[in-house]
């Protein structure tokens, strides 16, 4: 019987994992400024000294602000989940609030001719990779096909 | 005048990729600009290096390695690394040391040799480092974030991927007759779209290679340069022995982004957030320009010719519009009417061939910018020569914060 590895964050802290995933960035405590990726080194306003920063959950769903695709396979680190390599989409998204945009994987399976400029996504957890021991997590974008109807 | 520079001598290797040590090319380049200079190796005062980060410590150390190679001669020297900008950070650097009167003769040097395909962080595993992170999670390619401009361009603007060909197209004419340049032949721009997809939409020909190359120039106070008779001390006059216009330094900007950045630089996985601070009223690219038109007093109108980092077609069009030569969304209707190409007429765009015929050396490449425009303002750039020309500028912008704009005037 095969043994089910555990699931963790490709990267630790960036993200929760949980039916609405959502990323992790960090919120200054002296002058509210978000970053993403969550920041060690204070807060990253010039005008502002504060150090102390918060956990800050971002806007789980946005909009796609461009995206390209990989047609050809990155070269490591980037290790492909399949064999034949199967080319990915690329979304740049900027986030329903919080002012910025974050790029990420489309989910796996969507094509360029799939995405448009403008349309509705929203975030998700797919596996990225395995290893010997675990199976690492990223977060994706997907469509968002009931908020585009609306729009 | 103290805070006059002039460029003595430039040195270029032909770009290619042959696999030599970086600094064979380094070597070469600079024993050009010497000899086109006129100045003795011995008399170099300050050697500059632009460090390449794929060579190992001789790379970290290039000032020192190419010093070494020429036979150390009691220099001062100094490597910097500034990505992309890193030349136009060696020459800056090289250009403070004359302006405040500790060097008279600066030699600053950049030389790399590639790998093949695409340019990747160095081995191992480093989950703190942005730039091993944005492959690992991502496959985010320094061309998937070009697809990016390039894809916000077209919805903006109304681009399309035959205006980003026709920069292919304008630039591989450029280079037909640049002895330097590696890909030396015309392209049609039904062949930039039957060539591959690479990242949507840019095909195989809208992105620049990795190249191995060298640049090289020699840097002179005006006194130094009056003392040889090479000028007149106010950096116009004539350069004894070569009949020349001596060339002036005007401005090196390699400032940094402002808080917060909207663009989505390399490697970043997002752009900074305007929730709480509002953008600067200039982006990073428009920044890095209008700092060196600052520093230059002139602006977009005084340019002839400039030496734009095409690192993708589309992003020449970019330029065209951070350096202020239309205003934005403007940039397709240049390339359209062909006024960037040297037959048009508005400023010739890169002339060289740009990095679509020449590749990209890293830190060798803002070095070889400044080669070019200097033979430019000289009348030297035969078979590609914009005539008259007068001022030049190059822009460039690299991975982590790092952008450069050198002016040079004649």
């Amino acid at each position: 019987m095969p043994v089910t590895k555990p699931a963790v964050p490709a990267v630790a802290g960036w993200f929760t994992t949980d039916d609405e995933p959502v990323l992790l960035g960090s919120r200054c405590d002296t002058c509210g400024v978000v970053s993403f990726p969550p920041r060690r080194s204070g807060c990253p306003n010039p005008r502002c000294r504060g150090t102390e920063l918060s956990t800050h959950a971002l806007a789980r769903t946005g909009r796609v602000w461009s995206f390209t695709d990989a047609q050809y396979q990155p070269p490591p680190p980037y290790l492909s989940p399949s064999d034949p390599y199967r080319p990915f989409v690329l979304a740049a998204v900027e986030l329903d609030a919080d002012g910025l945009v974050v790029l990420g994987q489309m989910v796996a399976g969507c094509t360029a001719e799939n995405v448009a400029v403008g349309q509705p996504v929203e975030l998700v957890v797919e596996p990225l990779l395995e290893t010997d021991d675990t199976v690492q997590l990223v977060w994706r974008w997907r469509p968002q096909a009931r908020r585009a109807e609306h729009a | 005048m103290p805070d006059d520079v002039i460029v003595l001598g430039v040195g270029m290797t032909a770009w290619g990729k042959w696999g030599r040590p970086f600094v064979d090319y380094g070597v070469a380049a600079a024993r050009e600009a010497l000899d086109d200079a006129g100045v003795d190796w011995a008399d170099v005062d300050l050697i500059v290096g632009g460090e390449t980060v794929r060579n190992g410590y001789a790379g970290y150390v290039a000032g020192s390695t190419v010093a070494a190679a020429l036979g150390f001669n009691g220099a001062q020297v100094a490597t910097v690394y500034g990505a992309c900008a890193s030349g136009a950070m060696a020459i800056g650097h090289g250009r403070a040391q004359i302006m405040a009167g500790l060097a008279d003769v600066v030699l600053v040097v950049g030389a790399d040799t590639t790998p093949k395909g695409f340019l990747a962080p160095n081995a191992g595993e480093r989950p703190d480092d942005p730039d091993w992170l944005r492959f690992r999670l991502l496959g985010a390619t320094n061309p998937a974030y070009f697809g990016l401009y390039a894809r916000r361009r077209m919805h903006l603007y109304g681009a399309t991927e035959s205006d980003f060909a026709k920069v292919k197209v304008k630039n591989a004419r450029h280079g037909v007759d640049n002895p330097r340049a590696r890909y030396r032949k015309e392209v049609a721009e039904e062949e930039v779209l039957a060539s591959p997809v690479v990242a949507s939409p840019l095909h195989l020909l809208d992105i620049c290679a990795t190249s191995d190359g060298a640049a090289a120039v020699v840097l002179c106070s005006t006194g130094y340069a009056a003392r040889r008779g090479a000028a007149d001390g106010t950096g116009t006059g004539p350069a004894a022995g070569h009949g020349r216009p001596a060339v002036r330094i005007a401005a090196v900007s390699t400032v940094t982004p402002a808080y917060p950045d909207t663009g989505l630089g390399l490697p970043d996985i997002a752009t900074d957030s305007t929730a709480v601070v509002a953008p600067p009223p200039r982006s990073f690219r428009d920044s890095i320009a209008h700092t060196a038109y600052e520093q230059a007093g002139i602006g977009p109108e005084d340019v002839d010719v400039a030496e734009v980092y095409d690192l993708s077609t589309a992003l020449e069009l970019d330029w065209y519009e951070n350096l202020g030569l239309c205003p934005t969304g403007d940039a397709e209707d240049l390339i359209r009417r062909g006024a960037t190409a040297l037959s048009g007429d508005g400023p010739t765009v890169n002339p060289s061939g740009g990095l679509a015929c020449f590749g990209e050396a890293v830190p060798a490449q803002a070095v070889a910018q400044v080669c070019e425009l200097v033979w430019q303002l000289r009348g030297e750039a035969t078979g590609r020569q914009h005539e008259g020309a007068r001022v030049g500028i190059s822009a460039n912008q690299g991975l982590f914060g790092h952008g450069s704009s050198v002016i040079v005037v004649r």
